[in-house]
């Protein structure tokens, strides 16, 4: 039997070699290689720039037109952004109302879904009526396309509560508000903040529709003129500077998710 | 000196009127400071007991007397404990501890002036269950028995004169659970707390209580109740000897009657 040698030195600390980061660059090379196919592709077709153009024809696009497509991002942006902070005020107060009782959950959620169908386009003609062409009906159908997500989570979270946590705190003598402040809402954070998510790029969908249909500003409205020209190049760049906004919009809405819940994300963070 | 508790020929039915009878004529003694086990098959109605106990769930008939009072809704001087610890994973661990104190009537409205010194008590329970320095760390990072020492200390934190314990120690493993009973035994001793435990565990109930009542199967009713003989304080070793084993395989057999007639 050999028994080891204490004094025996062990390997040397590996020498640090440049390794990239795959996984941290993964984002970058695969958005770089879809833009390469798509290049590719629409050169070897031949297809003329009116049906599709390259992405290089849209980056030009994109320098040549900056100063509107610019002024309609922002447009865009702020009425997204508008409407879906209307919805994540509105929806929370929803969400909290909904979980608060059983009946209050069985009567409203039916009415909630029957909505939650309607079509949203549907709804811009009332709203232009409403209120005319512009701002007003897009920041509107950014919320009303926005905000269901964020009720139902927050109801659920509500919802799901455990029965023993609930025994444990009313055998102390807790009210129902009690319950819904020291548990329940606590409780719902992680499903509202996974909701923002889904709401925020839904938000966009909602004010890109009305801004198509009815308004004077915003890329929707940018990419339905610049279509009536066949100005395709333009449209893509529309389509393109949305895709940047609502990644953004995603990306923070992940960041504030996991700053305000890190508890819920513990499976990451434990070790 | 008048009992703690005393339920008289209780009836609790789930359900409405055609729904199923949880326990049948249930009448149960309980004196202050006594630590009392309640064993029977499963679906016996412990739990029903312990919600009864604890005012959670109003009998249809019969009486559920508490500290002289007649219960009508929930009592505040018990604390509760279940084999779920259900930590709130939001707050850190004295965090959870110091929970009911922000619901307990008494407590609440002094919470915010006296933090210091309700702190100072929290962390004293810790170092009494094994978890002194632990108070800051979520509880999702403690272990599953540790997570349940923690839960002890949020059952004992508002002094409540009764514990209930249900079936604290079922998803531990045994050499965790065995340092539990130990726990318990010294904070029953140090505390004077009368503690009722629901359990399936016949060594545990016997090593651990005055006195060991025996449930029967659905509609459940106590059908007899054991004084448990041996000296206090009681040491593990206590597990090995004879007389003990003879009472564990005693309540066994009853237990098995129980359920077979059932």
């Amino acid at each position: 039997m050999t028994t080891l040698d204490p004094a025996t030195p062990i390997a040397a600390a590996p020498r640090p070699v440049f390794k990239p980061n795959w996984v941290r660059l993964a984002p970058w090379l695969y958005t770089i290689g879809l833009f390469v196919l798509w290049e590719i592709g629409v050169r070897i077709s031949g297809l003329p720039h009116t049906i599709l153009p390259t992405p290089t024809r849209v980056f030009e696009a994109i320098i040549q037109y900056w100063s509107p497509i610019w002024k309609n991002s922002v447009q865009t942006l702020y009425t997204t952004v508008l409407g879906f902070m209307i919805a994540v005020v509105a929806g929370l107060g929803i969400g909290l109302f909904i979980g608060w009782s059983k009946a209050i959950y069985a009567g409203l959620y039916p009415i909630m879904v029957g909505f939650n169908a309607i079509p949203k386009v549907a709804l811009v003609p009332i709203l232009v009526i409403w209120f005319g062409i512009g701002t007003v009906p897009a920041v509107l159908t950014a919320f009303l396309i926005s905000f269901f997500p964020i009720v139902v989570n927050v109801a659920t979270g509500l919802a799901t509560i455990e029965p023993e946590t609930e025994d444990v705190l009313r055998a102390l003598g807790a009210k129902k508000l009690d319950i819904m402040l020291k548990v329940g809402v606590p409780r719902s954070m992680p499903y509202f903040f996974g909701s923002l998510k889904v709401a925020i790029t839904l938000a966009f969908v909602g004010s890109v529709v009305s801004e198509t249909v009815a308004s004077n500003s915003g890329l929707g409205n940018m990419m339905a003129s610049a279509q009536s020209n066949f100005n395709v190049p333009l449209v893509f760049a529309g389509l393109l500077m949305l895709a940047v906004e609502g990644i953004a919009m995603y990306a923070l809405m992940a960041w504030v998710e996991k700053r305000m819940t890190g508890w819920a994300h513990r499976s990451t963070m434990a070790n | 000196m008048t009992p703690l508790v005393s339920i008289e020929n209780v009836d609790m039915r789930y359900g409405g009127p055609t729904g199923t009878l949880a326990v049948s004529g249930l009448n149960l003694k309980i004196n202050r400071g006594e630590f009392v086990a309640v064993v029977g098959p499963s679906g016996c109605g412990k739990s029903t007991l312990m919600k009864l106990t604890t005012g959670l769930h109003i009998p249809q008939s019969g009486a559920v007397i508490v500290a002289d009072a007649k219960v009508t809704k929930p009592v505040s001087i018990v604390g509760m404990a279940f084999q779920n610890p259900t930590m709130l994973p939001w707050r850190t661990t004295l965090e959870n501890i110091l929970l009911p104190l922000e619901i307990v009537e008494r407590h609440r409205h002094r919470l915010r002036a006296n933090k210091a010194e309700y702190v100072a008590k929290a962390e004293k329970l810790l170092e009494t269950v094994g978890l002194k320095g632990f108070g800051e760390k979520f509880p999702w990072q403690l272990s599953g028995g540790m997570q349940q020492r923690a839960n002890l200390c949020r059952a004992l934190i508002h002094e409540p004169e009764l514990l209930m314990l249900d079936e604290p120690f079922g998803a531990l493993d045994a050499f965790t659970r065995e340092e539990l009973w130990c726990v318990i035994r010294d904070l029953h001793a140090a505390q004077g707390v009368t503690i009722v435990l629901v359990t399936h565990d016949l060594r545990e109930s016997v090593f651990l209580a005055d006195k060991v009542v025996v449930m029967s199967a659905r509609p459940g009713r106590v059908i007899s109740e054991h004084p448990v003989p041996f000296a206090r304080p009681r040491q593990l070793d206590l597990l090995y000897e004879q007389p003990f084993n003879d009472m564990v395989q005693k309540l066994h057999s009853e237990i098995a009657t129980a359920r077979v007639a059932a």
